[in-house]
């Protein structure tokens, strides 16, 4: 036996890599170098002397699925499985959307994503005035569980997992898909996916909220203390930092913000009397993939060894699952193009690369289109094919982490997460994220960021292919995907269609409960699923809750 | 009105949609080059926009919609100014709008539309000519 490192990659190899395998156990498929030579699992730094380089090593890198996660929370990463290929989908009403979930999991992808519409995503029906040319645009549009119902026609929810982008209505939605669910007969404690559930974020970037902080807040932490009892393997938060870079932040900001805003989430969680180890474990997370690959790779590998700190620093968390960043990417649709949309697929290439090599759990590639319009079905195709030459052709997940000891990538790692733990204390000492965001603090410093980037576009410093040099004359454009009007009558009839059938007693009798439930400090779950399961719909569940939370104004 | 008052230009996001990168971009970029400029925020209705344009006395209506309710939303804030006999005020849009639909635009008097990938510079000589030459019927830029 040689160094302390030695001993402890074959302390990792004998313990926590041999009970990963036992379990999930690494792919036939061969993991050779297109020479033939086999790769390894993971490489660590050969013939490090004992000091302060095996020191540092061993505290800041360690080995994946071993506190910190920096080189990954599993430890064969994509040897035992690849990530998740869940492209975030949804338009018109539940039969298309259902249409094209079929569509996509005949087509190879591994996990659902659905895009609501902008009325649901708000709690209004599709009848509601605010929702005039909005319906089915870009989502689904879903009133009441009858469209959940058609949503998931033939799709098993025992098998597939799917990830909901709602935040402010969650807990209807939530509890509509439990209910879809037990009419499948899979019981909640079965159900796999995650909601979004991440409010303040909507109040820093991307301005689908519904109720004020303090609320919003408590909606939250209803549905972690409900998950945590009747749904084990449901991921309750996906805290988001994609918005925020799409709104236009740098990547050190979309760190720092974003596990400022989970903080938040731990805080409101524990001060609701929740045990740290009892929920963290199911808060998962989601970021975006820009073009400058090497730093996402950092920022990726930043982000996990930071939360693993915090958790495990500043809320004593004891279960290792508590400090793992499990997160999603989404490739930056800000980064597409309308000029030479082909230009897209190539961008979206490297960016979708970068979340691989920076240890992802799922992943949505953009469509070539996305400047345009909602991606028609050949283009979501291409880019669900990227994902899977990433995957099957390039190598690159034959091993964990392959990027660690670069130089450049570990400086870079270490200085971002330097940077974003800054942010985070910059907004712990204006008394934590809430107050930041009255104060238009993440705001301010991401318009700011915006505005320096767009003018390095304006000024010709910042090369973008297609727009500012290298231009051509625009091609002619291939079809895209548009929602008729016919789509918006056709939801309101069958909204109409649900109200004249359901029970309208039963209705109002649950809505009244929620109601009192609200005004109380219940757990508002159980409330909203009777509501749902009396089919009604998200905007009158959301009504009655504005009419005890009031509504956020920005 | 003084001939020499900078004019005035209300920048806004009309209908649900939330994303205000570009919006934000546009109003500091509109004020940087000399323009006064109004911006509401997210998430107004036709009524508030054509509202605020008329309290404000804005010479234009610079609207931003990414989330495809552009023809719907776009004809209501014509149509409220219409009705107000405010037809003067140039109306121009700017985000995610293909090319099948500014034909329609063109028909409610949206003559300028900024799609992603349009340079600033552009915006701002198109605003210049329309602002100067009040409402163009020319074809304005339109990426």
């Amino acid at each position: 036996m040689g160094s302390l490192l030695e001993e402890r990659f074959e302390r990792w190899k004998s313990e926590t890599l041999a009970k990963s395998v036992a379990k999930m156990p690494e792919q036939a498929q061969r993991a050779v170098t297109v020479s033939g030579t086999p790769v390894e699992a993971l490489y660590v730094p050969e013939q490090v002397p004992d000091g302060s380089a095996r020191d540092a090593y061993l505290n800041k890198l360690g080995f994946p699925g071993e506190y910190p996660f920096t080189r990954g929370v599993q430890p064969t990463m994509y040897r035992s499985r690849l990530w998740t290929m869940r492209q975030y989908a949804g338009f018109a009403t539940a039969e298309e959307t259902n249409e094209r979930y079929r569509f996509l999991l005949e087509s190879g992808q591994t996990g659902l994503s659905v895009a609501f519409d902008l009325p649901t995503q708000i709690g209004y029906d599709s009848d509601h005035p605010l929702a005039a040319g909005e319906v089915g645009k870009v989502g689904v549009a879903v009133d009441t569980l009858a469209d959940m119902e058609i949503l998931f026609d033939s799709i098993p929810l025992d098998k597939v997992s799917t990830s909901m982008t709602i935040n402010a209505p969650a807990a209807v939605l939530l509890a509509m898909y439990i209910a879809v669910g037990a009419k499948q007969g899979v019981p909640a404690d079965k159900l796999t996916g995650t909601i979004q559930n991440d409010v303040l974020k909507e109040y820093i970037a991307r301005g689908t909220y519904i109720f004020p902080p303090a609320p919003s807040l408590r909606l939250i932490t209803n549905i972690f203390g409900y998950a945590a009892e009747q749904m084990p393997l449901f991921n309750t938060i996906s805290v988001s930092g994609y918005h925020i870079r799409e709104a236009g932040s740098n990547a050190v900001q979309e760190v720092g913000f974003t596990l400022a805003d989970g903080v938040a989430y731990v805080e409101a969680a524990r001060n609701a009397g929740l045990d740290v180890d009892r929920f963290a474990p199911r808060v998962a997370f989601f970021f975006g993939a820009m073009t400058d690959v090497l730093e996402e790779v950092a920022k990726f590998r930043a982000a996990r060894r930071l939360w693993a700190r915090i958790m495990k620093e500043r809320f004593g968390a004891k279960d290792p699952r508590s400090c793992m960043l499990r997160f999603h990417t989404q490739t930056c649709g800000a980064t597409l193009t309308a000029q030479q949309i082909d230009n897209n697929v190539v961008r979206v290439t490297l960016q979708a690369l970068s979340a691989v090599l920076g240890g992802t759990q799922s992943l949505h590639t953009c469509s070539r289109d996305e400047a345009l319009a909602l991606p028609a079905e050949e283009a979501v195709q291409i880019a669900l094919r990227t994902q899977q030459i990433i995957a099957h052709e390039s190598g690159v997940a034959h091993t964990v982490d392959p990027l660690a000891g670069s130089y450049y990538v570990e400086k870079l790692t270490d200085e971002i997460e330097a940077e974003a733990e800054g942010y985070i204390r910059r907004i712990d000492e204006m008394g934590g994220m809430v107050p930041a965001i009255e104060q238009r603090y993440p705001q301010r410093e991401i318009e700011q960021s915006a505005y320096r980037y767009q003018q390095e576009i304006e000024r010709g410093e910042r090369v973008i292919v297609g727009v500012n040099r290298f231009t051509a004359e625009d091609q002619s454009l291939p079809e895209i995907l548009t929602i008729s009007e016919e789509t918006t009558r056709r939801q309101i009839d069958r909204l109409a269609t649900v109200r004249a059938k359901r029970d309208a007693t039963a209705v109002g009798r649950a809505l009244d409960a929620l109601e009192t439930g609200a005004r109380k400090d219940d757990n508002l779950m159980p409330l909203i699923l009777s509501a749902v399961e009396a089919y009604a719909s998200v905007g009158e569940i959301c009504d009655r809750l504005r009419k005890v939370f009031g509504e956020y104004e920005e | 009105m003084n001939a020499s008052r900078p004019k005035r230009i209300l920048i806004g996001k009309v209908g649900l949609d939330g994303h205000d990168r570009g919006a934000k971009f546009i109003v500091r970029a509109l004020r940087n080059a000399g323009y006064e400029v109004i911006y509401t925020g997210i998430r107004r209705t036709p009524e508030q926009i054509v509202r605020a344009a008329i309290d404000e006395d804005v010479d234009a209506i610079g609207l931003s919609l990414l989330s495809g309710a552009h023809k719907e939303l776009l004809s209501r804030v014509a149509e409220l100014l219409k009705g107000e006999g405010a037809e003067n005020i140039v109306l121009f849009a700017g985000g995610t709008i293909p090319d099948q639909d500014l034909a329609y635009l063109r028909s409610l008097g949206i003559n300028r539309v900024f799609r992603p990938g349009a340079a600033l510079s552009g915006i701002l000589s198109a605003l210049e000519e329309a602002l100067t030459g009040g409402r163009s019927t020319g074809g304005g830029a339109t990426t």
